[in-house]
């Protein structure tokens, strides 16, 4: 009976008691929501257009947001330094691009999927020698980023936001709406979906596959460095971003992987989801409930909807 | 996703006009392709030895042979997807070295493949919009916004895709995924793909391969109306005799790599070497 109220009336009694934090719980959950989503973007673009899940993502975002800092710690003007870490993510895209895909054509998807685990160990061997393996600090003020807070009033209580959190929520915002425009109305854009489904028939009506990884794979680097500068922000610049990174499967199986609006809308479901349950309901689970919740949301819409909320059907002619 | 063009009716003309295929400074009957002498082997197999034909401006050219004779590879070769040891071809009057198989593309040679290669997860429109990649030029910006120059230049693709759609009859299918498309349809989606290239040259990889009597009449009216209204020149790879001696003027046969027999549809069906081939001698 005690459990029964734990878990069904208690959590709902403090959020209806304190109204305010349950605001600031929702908020927080949003911006989690929103990064992940993000990270989840980068993984999408590139799903999208070879159809391989990029174990690398994670180290591009520790790598661009590394360089960025690495850069600026060589006394070179912050704004200078973030045009720089794009033209390191672009010259990335296009030795990818050179050195490893342009090799891979036509070969069964494992063997991409097993080149991009060969890539992440590669660029952390590299960040590693060049940048050294203690974290850094993200350079927020220099890059011109907010970094106050607001206060509101609610409730008989307080709301804080931080600046930092709403210029992520933003960046996000202009970030998957550009992309998804990009995706569904450009030629290139068609291109990227083609040469997903079949490399053969996009190489005969006359899509130029080198082009389009390069392109994608740049994409998939400047979303790497807008994550990076964000989550740096938030917390340090390690490699543990790149654990974080691994955050994005859940979201992706949630949300489809490849879908732009499901990557949105996965990430906000898991960054809710996980703040308000170890809230209210971590305490009776001991706590610690923010590292595995995702996970078994993922588990449970695998067993109901594998494709995700927003994937493409899955078709199988037998 | 979609790529709808709100408010516009389109006029769909009876029939294709003839765009691009005119433009190129052949006139029919010239000699629009030559394979010079072209060999091509993997390793120790020899795929193609030593084969040389031509495909005339505005022709249906057929070729045929047993499995395994080199059909597919030499439309390969002619494609781009594979480059011969030997030999050379030439498209346009222009000899050419190694090609890429978009550079072929933009050349103005299209092609369907044998086991149908479509893009599953995309519709109908989309793919036959994809077959028109090369034929877009504006910025990617102002396609973003649909905006100026590339709303028109959408609408115009649109209209192009629309006829293309009318012509093959495939108006129900219009905004189905692919994948879901029964065989003889999905070959269907993949010949207006190529046509949407508005090619010089076609090139068909048994394009009537599984599919039935009804459908195979259907497919055949479809590459006859191509060549004859948009003054297509068509290369098709068929195992169907009665198809090939139809729909061909010309027929180029291989076997193990090489050619036995050249010419009209009438004299290769009574050439000795192509009914050993097709039927077996006693060695």
């Amino acid at each position: 009976m005690d459990l029964l109220y734990n878990v069904f009336v208690d959590p709902f009694a403090q959020m209806a008691a304190l109204p305010d934090f349950l605001l600031q719980v929702l908020w927080e959950g949003f911006v989690s929501g929103t990064l992940y989503a993000l990270i989840a973007l980068g993984f999408v673009l590139i799903f999208k257009a070879s159809g391989v899940f990029n174990f690398a993502q994670g180290i591009m975002v520790v790598f661009a947001a590394l360089s960025l800092v690495g850069l600026h710690a060589l006394g070179v003007p912050a704004i200078l330094a973030l045009i720089l870490a794009l033209a390191i993510m672009g010259v990335l895209a296009f030795s990818v691009e050179r050195l490893v895909l342009r090799h891979l054509v036509n070969q069964p998807d494992i063997i991409l999927f097993m080149s991009t685990i060969g890539l992440t160990y590669f660029l952390i061997g590299l960040g590693e020698l060049i940048f050294g393996g203690e974290p850094k600090s993200m350079i927020t003020s220099e890059l011109g980023l907010p970094t106050g807070s607001t206060t509101f009033e609610i409730f008989d209580g307080i709301l804080i936001l931080q600046h930092i959190d709403i210029a992520a929520a933003v960046i996000a915002a202009i970030l998957v709406i550009g992309l998804g425009i990009f995706f569904s109305r450009t030629r290139i854009g068609r291109a990227l979906r083609a040469v997903a489904d079949d490399h053969q028939a996009a190489l005969s009506v006359g899509i130029s596959l080198n082009q389009i990884w390069a392109i994608v794979w740049f994409a998939a680097g400047i979303v790497a460095l807008a994550t990076g500068i964000m989550w740096g922000a938030r917390s340090d610049v390690s490699f543990a971003l790149q654990i974080v990174a691994l955050k994005a499967l859940p979201v992706l199986i949630i949300g489809g992987f490849t879908s732009i609006p499901g990557a949105i809308i996965g990430g906000l479901i898991i960054g809710f989801g996980e703040k308000i349950f170890e809230v209210y309901w971590g305490g009776l689970l001991g706590g610690g409930v923010e590292g595995w919740f995702a996970y078994v949301i993922a588990l449970i819409f695998l067993l109901f909807r594998p494709q995700g909320l927003f994937g493409e059907k899955i078709i199988e002619r037998i | 996703m979609n790529t709808p063009v709100s408010g516009k009716v389109f006029e769909v003309a009876n029939g294709l006009h003839a765009r691009s295929a005119n433009d190129d400074g052949i006139a029919d009957g010239d000699e629009l392709l030559v394979a010079d002498n072209v060999s091509l082997s993997f390793g120790g197999v020899k795929a193609i030895q030593n084969i040389g034909f031509d495909i005339l401006k505005g022709e249906i050219r057929a070729i045929i042979g047993p499995n395994g004779a080199g059909k597919t590879s030499m439309l390969n070769v002619i494609n781009g997807f594979y480059h011969p040891q030997e030999g050379t071809i030439t498209f346009k009057g222009e000899k050419r070295s190694k090609i890429r198989p978009y550079m072929a593309a933009s050349q103005g040679i299209s092609r369907t493949f044998q086991n149908v290669a479509l893009f599953n997860g995309m519709t109908t429109l989309d793919n036959i919009m994809a077959g028109r990649t090369l034929k877009m030029h504006r910025n990617f910006f102002w396609q973003m916004f649909r905006h100026g120059p590339a709303l028109n230049e959408e609408i115009e693709h649109r209209r192009a895709v629309e006829e293309i759609i009318d012509f093959l009859e495939i108006e129900a299918i219009r905004k189905t995924p692919v994948g879901q498309l029964p065989y003889g349809l999905q070959k269907r989606v993949e010949l207006g793909r190529a046509l949407a290239a508005e090619p010089t040259l076609l090139l068909l990889d048994e394009p009537m391969a599984g599919m039935n009597l009804e459908e195979k009449e259907d497919m055949s009216r479809f590459i006859l109306d191509v060549n004859s209204q948009l003054g297509t020149t068509i290369a098709l790879i068929e195992h169907d005799m009665g198809v090939v001696m139809d729909l061909a003027d010309r027929v180029v046969v291989l076997d193990y790599g090489k050619k036995i027999a050249d010419g009209l549809p009438t004299e290769v069906q009574k050439d000795q070497n192509v009914i050993d081939a097709y039927l077996g001698v006693p060695h």
